[in-house]
């Protein structure tokens, strides 16, 4: 493999992978410590008929007019979620699994009549990704990440993830106390005048940005895996909400890159011409990293609690 | 549109030959079967578990497959596939309870994680398959949005008999299940085995994933097992006539989707099946009597209405007796004069007499609320119905007692 060919093929829908996991990864830890997992598993599936809505009416996959739909969905269906809970006094789980499976339903009808039109957006698109189509053509070498004229040319999924990275990660470092106080404790924040309630949405509006810029690229199956995976992996081995943040960042890249690997190289070890699909994989990673953590992690895994009847010190939630 | 409009009203009598009725009438027993066990796992606050064990049973659908073909099996042994998927899917419902009791992760994310792991180990599976070259394994991606155009007469008919047997095994256990629905904890206690019924529980809705998965497809058919019961909880309290309920809109749901998408070439199945759920559940939501939103709104509306009102007539009492200004609002007032209860500035008879009730019975809530509030049922609409009707005529007097003491002598009398 030469370097063109790693900067053309590989290089760009891995740093697409590992943005991707490294956004939905750090945002998945207010998901797990506030018990919000599903609303990433609602939100991802809910957003489908908002991105075949824009599809149609833009005629392509052009970014904007998909993520414009997206956004549309996905806030509708947190405003559903609410309504139906509130009039129906239907427990939220249940609320969210009524909202978010009707969607996409309606995003599978719609997607079919789609599909029958054109053949530039089908179901495999939306529900596996397609990293493998994220290509470089401009790179010719390593020497192209500094070449302006080159890095023009990047695919359109990377620097859409790039940019909400940046915005992402520069609100987490601005609102880090807030952030941290909402989420152990909405009542202190809001009696300390942090609106607990802006931040909620906030994260919520920041989970679907981070789903639907994702999606396209990686798959719904993979946002899923990455916003719930590295952050309770993180859980098992960690109190402190620094450490928390670190490592579930750690994980998710680590599972985008072994991921990867697996699925592209490994089977072309045994020689095998053919690859996995590295979306899957990925997911499959982050399981693995979890079930290794649930088994043998220092503090709270299985051996640690049940085997070694080391029982964990009680020791109260450090913020 | 005149000519499909036609094959779907054949379809919906069984009139379209005997292929599409059969299939119509399995995805039908589907539906019902659904119903009626999701009901008991929404009841028992699981409903998102059965997300989990559906995205779960794909691996095991391509598993089976792999298998089949290792043993020179025929291309497409369903009951192979589906036994797959069954194993699979069992073993996810399994893993996120093991997953919450054994750790400290909850069970919303334990669910997220089976999830997206099994289905991404799916996926891994099925890119595995296709490199194969082997016949038959585009009939594996369409147990993913399910397809009954692809589905064989005998299969069913072997579908329908299927669902029925699980309808009849719920009936069966309906004793068993209510009672661990309603209160696990004494359900315990009185020596039940909570944690086997539970287990038969989940079983049934493997079962009834299992057998949606070539209907409905395994994303979707979560939306068959929560939507019938959302929708029936809203029409009634007992749980006889949820389940029958319950089971009446997954049926109709499915026999209508099922029909539209067999008269519709590009309707998917699993798709339409959900959108008819939906819209049945919409209907709940707003027309159901008693707990429907638009039975909810009026009686709220009502409720303020009649509370503005008796306030009105207080208000006027107590200005008449203390020669004080009258405070009403205008369309208070209007609407007191309409009724017939003010004329001339100055209350009627009538209006007096419903004063004098008003007012009292304001009293007796205010006394309700200083002796002890826990004695008026919690449905009662606090300050707004008549207390004499809420309690028994011993708290009556006792209420009464105690309105004497700060009261005026025109109310001893």
């Amino acid at each position: 493999m030469t370097w063109m060919e790693f900067m053309q093929v590989d290089f760009p829908a891995l740093a697409t992978a590992i943005l991707a996991a490294l956004i939905c990864g750090v945002l998945g830890n207010f998901l797990v410590l506030r018990r919000q997992s599903l609303m990433g598993d609602a939100i991802s599936h809910a957003v489908l008929p908002g991105i075949v809505v824009g599809f149609i009416v833009a005629g392509s996959r052009s970014t904007l007019p998909m993520m414009g739909g997206a956004v549309g969905a996905a806030v509708l269906a947190g405003v559903l979620i609410e309504l139906v809970r509130r009039f129906g006094q239907i427990e939220p789980g249940a609320a969210m699994g009524v909202v978010f499976t009707v969607m996409f339903a309606l995003g599978v009808v719609l997607l079919e009549q789609a599909a029958a039109h054109s053949v530039d957006l089908d179901a495999d698109c939306v529900l596996y990704g397609q990293l493998e189509d994220i290509l470089w053509f401009e790179a010719s070498g390593w020497w192209s990440l500094f070449d302006r004229e080159a890095l023009s040319g990047l695919p359109r999924e990377l620097t859409t993830l790039a940019v909400l990275a940046l915005v992402t990660f520069a609100l987490l470092g601005l609102f880090y106390k807030e952030i941290k106080i909402t989420t152990f404790d909405a009542g202190l924040a809001s009696a300390l005048g942090i609106p607990a309630q802006a931040f909620h949405y906030g994260l919520i509006l920041f989970v679907s940005l981070a789903a639907i810029a994702s999606f396209e690229a990686v798959g719904s199956i993979l946002v899923i895996a990455m916003l719930i995976c590295p952050a309770a992996t993180a859980r098992l081995i960690t109190d402190r909400y620094g450490a928390q943040l670190m490592l579930s960042g750690l994980f998710g890249v680590g599972s985008a890159v072994f991921g990867y690997v697996a699925a592209g190289f490994v089977p072309g070890w045994f020689g095998a011409d053919w690859a996995l699909s590295s979306s899957g994989m990925m997911a499959v990673v982050s399981g693995v990293f979890f079930g290794i953590a649930l088994v043998a992690g220092p503090r709270y895994g299985v051996l640690a609690t049940r085997v070694f009847r080391a029982a964990p010190v009680p020791r109260p939630e450090t913020i | 549109m005149d000519g499909a409009l036609s094959v779907a009203l054949e379809v919906l009598t069984f009139r379209a030959g005997y292929n599409a009725s059969v299939v119509t009438l399995g995805a039908t027993c589907l539906g019902v079967a659904a119903g009626v066990v999701g009901t008991f796992t929404f009841l028992r606050r699981r409903a998102l578990i059965s997300d989990a064990m559906s995205h779960a049973t794909l691996p095991g659908v391509v598993l089976a497959f792999l298998l089949g073909i290792a043993f020179g099996l025929e291309q497409r042994n369903l009951p192979l596939l589906l036994a797959g998927a069954a194993v699979t899917g069992g073993l996810g419902v399994f893993l996120v309870q093991l997953i919450t009791r054994s750790s400290r992760i909850t069970e919303d994310a334990a669910i997220g994680i089976v999830l997206s792991v099994f289905y991404g180990l799916g996926v891994v599976l099925l890119t595995y398959v296709q490199s194969l070259s082997v016949g038959g394994q585009a009939g594996l991606e369409s147990f993913i949005l399910g397809q009954t155009a692809a589905m064989r007469r005998d299969e069913a008919i072997a579908l329908a008999i299927l669902a029925l047997a699980a309808i009849v095994s719920t009936v069966l256990l309906f004793k068993e299940f209510r009672l661990v629905c309603f209160d696990a904890e004494f359900a315990r206690g009185l020596g039940w085995p909570v944690f086997r019924i539970d287990l038969l529980m989940a079983g049934l809705s493997v079962f009834v994933t299992v057998i949606g998965l070539q209907t409905v497809g395994l994303i979707l058919i979560v939306a068959l097992l929560i939507l019938p019961p959302v929708a029936a909880r809203f029409w009634s309290d007992d749980l006889r006539t949820i389940v029958i309920l319950s089971g009446c809109i997954g049926g109709a749901s499915a026999w209508i989707g099922a029909a539209l998408s067999a008269a519709f070439a590009d309707l998917p199945t699993g798709g339409i099946i959900v959108l008819v759920a939906g819209v049945l559940f919409v209907v709940s939501l707003l027309l159901a009597p008693r707990r429907g939103a638009v039975a909810n709104g009026w009686r709220r509306m009502s409720l303020a209405f009649r509370l503005r009102r008796d306030r009105a007539l207080a208000e006027l009492l107590a200005a008449e007796r203390e020669a004080g200004p009258i405070t009403i609002g205008q369309q208070a007032r209007l609407w007191l004069i309409l009724s017939g209860y003010l004329r001339n500035g100055r209350l009627t008879p009538l209006g007096r007499q419903r004063a004098m009730a008003a007012d009292r019975n304001f009293r007796l809530w205010e006394e309700v609320l200083r002796s002890d509030r826990a004695m008026v049922p919690p449905e009662a609409a606090f300050g707004i119905d008549p207390v004499e009707r809420l309690l028994s005529t011993e708290q009556l007097r006792s209420l009464e007692r105690g309105l004497l003491r700060p009261a005026g002598p025109e109310h001893a009398s």
